[in-house]
């Protein structure tokens, strides 16, 4: 299944970010944030809470209008489309086929009072599937892609722990097979044994559908694990940026320098 | 393909921003290339920068100035310079590296982690199971071992897991720094003989070793990294 | 005459029945589109049919022959006191027969005799928006009927195929109208669905507390949503009716004693008792002439 991964990644990129800033009247969201995406590749944005990373995610993913700059993203037709200038069921369409968005907080991604069948079902039914039969056989590879156990199927999240709930909720946005998914903190509110075990599943899903993927977290492990590229924001800007391995053991700016000495070694 | 390596007029150093702005320069005017087939070790004092080279090589550390120009996919790339995306290319396909310390994933059996490089590649992953329980076998891991994640290994263990998954690929160069440092001699004699092979196939390789023995055992030329120490010291 | 002299004809004045009849027309140019409106203070509760009443009203005139069922029956309390609320305020003529209504308010029925050109059924409704159960925000199910986004009616659908084994609604059972909006047929039994299907009358939804008209016109289609492999169905009964005989039609249970006695009979009084004037006696029931 990798072999795609390098073969795509020759086809340009997947997404263009061009100059985007958000401005909260006087107060700055993010500033002048341009970089491309190419398939197949994680991207990592850190920054401590106010760094306007959130921000940057939410206007990239379609959540939040921009003040200013583009964003556009190649389609599976191969045209090349501006987010904004879409219909917004346009839009829409794109985020529950083509994107993913994992949320912190499963409760914000999840319909917590339906089954978890139902829950990793619901995009296959948005996109008009009839068949209830189909529908369920895979939700149930999903659930056990993420390792859920096929009895669970029928609970609903409620019922669930926060590393289970994080896992349906990756499993919800995966199913459509999207190409490009978002992630605001994917680990964070959990146990560091859950967190170990949900960044290992994503990377292994990570690599083996050829996923790009942009993950904003302030945890520089995660960003490691997962992330082949970084950004590091502050103050709304992009101060640094690199191959990860390269802005975590060789950290170019005083900024960067300071979240890297501030990791605890254990 | 008889140099796919050639580095130029390199030169790095830091910038201690939480110590002032303090500038430790570490290499200046770092030229040399490699041959194929041939080992090239990297000698001098630790702490004249000889891992700062190999990690400049291997695109973990940023280049000041200079060019370090790579035969990859039949063109030429300059690394000191080339975007993230390139630089994960030809890691994946041209320049293997064995780290002195293994950087464990949690949950991945040493296996897959030894045959990881080759499944990233594109490569079959039974076949690159195979590879592995080879080499692992061959560098003496006891077999109970492989299906468990190397975190809880000794220094040793986790050491040759991190050979096996250096050697595992056919990247036309590849780095080492210090591969035999915690091993006994039963191992480091493995280690020769890998590396043997391996210049024997036509790899590149540069190493840095601090054992005398394997490092005349395998060196075809000496690099003496002190000559490229930073003539003009920062106040 | 003098007593309701202060009141205007059908009881709501006359700005009022033009801003709801907007709303009717509305409704009937975008069928099954809920239309928002200005939902008045009704001399009644909200749940009594406020809404049922408000278009009725609108709708009303003075040659207008109203018949009013509840659960199908024309002689419970609710539909005995609108048809009284309206001979007073419209002194319009009032009829249990479905064949001489022009209007009919209903809570929760379709008569079994088919509808025919030239009538109006009005029905009551409770919660007009079929997603509301699982999409608790209105501005989000307004974007989701705009941009056409369905799919969670079908979560809910499955939902019950997981819990049950099989689509367990019966009644309130979403349809598709024109093969453009979802809609909720009010808590009508699944079984009058397809009464809903091309349809000869016209059909009103009124809901007073929630503020919301929606129309069927005439010959529309009306498609109940189901599954490839878990299609639409209607309940059956596995008897007829114990008093006039009647099969495939919709039958309530009444419990004859405290011994468990009970017996299933049309919900639909009035087809029920026009098949016993013509001499149709199920296994309970006595013929008419007996009765009489």
């Amino acid at each position: 299944m990798n072999a795609h991964v390098s073969s795509r990644a020759d086809d340009g990129p997947l997404l263009r970010v061009s100059s985007v800033s958000k401005s909260y009247g006087a107060r700055t969201g993010c500033e002048d944030v341009s970089f491309e995406l190419w398939p197949g590749e994680v991207l990592a944005v850190v920054g401590e809470s106010g760094s306007g990373k959130t921000t940057l995610l939410n206007c990239i993913s379609s959540r939040l209008l921009p003040t200013s700059g583009s964003v556009s993203y190649r389609m599976r037709d191969q045209t090349w489309r501006e987010l904004y200038r879409m219909s917004e069921a346009e839009r829409r369409f794109l985020m529950r086929t083509d994107w993913g968005f994992v949320h912190q907080n499963p409760a914000d991604g999840l319909r917590m009072t339906v089954s978890a069948g139902a829950n990793v079902g619901e995009r296959l039914m948005a996109i008009g599937d009839r068949h209830y039969g189909n529908i369920r056989s895979t939700a149930i590879d999903w659930l056990g892609r993420v390792e859920i156990d096929a009895d669970r199927i029928d609970d609903e999240p409620r019922a669930f722990s926060g590393g289970m709930r994080q896992r349906l909720q990756i499993a919800r946005n995966l199913v459509t097979s999207p190409r490009l998914v978002f992630m605001d903190e994917p680990t964070g509110g959990l146990d560091v044994s859950v967190q170990a075990r949900l960044l290992d599943l994503l990377r292994g899903l990570v690599a083996d559908l050829g996923l790009a993927a942009i993950v904003v977290t302030h945890d520089l492990a995660v960003a490691r694990l997962l992330s082949h590229r970084m950004m590091v924001m502050k103050d709304g800007r992009v101060i640094e940026t690199g191959l990860t391995d390269r802005v975590l053991d060789d950290p170019r700016e005083a900024y960067t320098q300071l979240l890297v000495s501030s990791i605890l070694q254990v | 393909m008889a140099t796919p390596l050639v580095v130029s007029e390199v030169a790095k150093g830091f910038v201690m921003h939480l110590r002032g702005g303090l500038k430790l320069p570490v290499v200046e005017d770092v030229s040399f290339s490699l041959k194929a087939g041939k080992c090239a070790v990297l000698g001098g004092p630790s702490g004249a920068g000889k891992s700062s080279i190999l990690k400049m090589l291997y695109g973990n550390y940023g280049v000041d100035a200079g060019q370090i120009i790579v035969q990859h996919r039949g063109t030429l790339v300059d690394l000191a310079r080339a975007a993230p995306r390139v630089v994960l290319a030809v890691r994946r396909e041209t320049i293997g590296y064995v780290s002195q310390f293994l950087r464990t994933v949690p949950r991945v059996s040493a296996l897959d982690v030894v045959a990881e490089p080759l499944t990233a590649a594109g490569g079959d992953r039974d076949a690159a199971r195979d590879r592995a329980a080879a080499l692992l076998e061959r560098l003496n891991l006891p077999k109970t071992l492989w299906s468990l994640p190397p975190a809880t290994f000794s220094g040793g263990e986790q050491q040759r897991v991190n050979i096996a998954r250096g050697f595992i690929t056919d990247h036309p160069i590849l780095l080492l720094d210090e591969p035999t440092a915690s091993l006994d001699a039963v191992n480091r004699q493995v280690v020769i003989d890998l590396i043997a092979e391996k210049k024997q196939a036509g790899v590149a390789l540069l190493g840095i070793f601090h054992d005398q023995d394997v490092r005349e055992a395998v060196a075809d030329m000496v690099i003496d990294v002190t000559s490229f120490a930073p003539k003009r010291v920062a106040a | 005459m003098s007593d309701i002299a202060t009141y205007n004809f059908a009881y709501l004045d006359e700005q009022t029945k033009r801003m709801i009849r907007r709303a009717i027309l509305k409704g009937i140019a975008i069928p099954g589109y809920q239309v928002p409106f200005a939902s008045r203070e009704m001399p009644m509760p909200y749940g009594w049919g406020t809404g049922g009443v408000q278009v009725t009203a609108s709708i009303i005139g003075p040659d207008d022959v109203l018949k009013v069922i509840d659960q199908g029956a024309d002689d419970t309390t609710n539909a005995v006191s609108i048809r009284a609320f309206f001979r007073k305020v419209a002194d319009v003529e009032t009829t249990t027969d479905t064949t001489k209504a022009t209007i009919i308010q209903t809570r929760h029925r379709i008569p079994e005799q088919p509808l025919v050109d030239g009538q109006t059924l009005v029905y009551q409704v409770p919660i007009p928006e079929p997603l509301r159960f699982l999409e608790p925000r209105e501005t989000e199910t307004r974007k989701m009927h705009a941009l056409e986004e369905y799919g969670l009616m079908h979560v809910k659908l499955y939902e019950d195929i997981a819990r049950n084994g099989h689509i367990a609604t019966t009644y309130a059972y979403p349809v598709k109208v024109e093969g453009r909006y979802v809609m909720d047929p009010s808590p009508t039994p699944k079984f009058d669905n397809p009464k809903m299907h091309m349809s000869a009358a016209l059909q009103l939804f009124g809901a007073g507390r929630e503020q919301r008209i929606y129309a069927i016109p005439p010959y529309t289609k009306v498609v109940s949503l189901d599954f490839e492999d878990h299609p639409f169905e209607v309940q059956t009964f596995d008897r007829p009716c114990a008093l006039c005989g009647a099969e495939q039609v919709y039958l309530d249970e009444v419990i004859l004693d405290d011994r468990g006695g009970r017996m299933f009979v049309c919900s639909d009084t009035d087809f029920c008792e026009k098949r016993r004037e013509a001499g149709h006696v199920g296994e309970l029931g006595m013929a008419m002439e007996d009765v009489r």
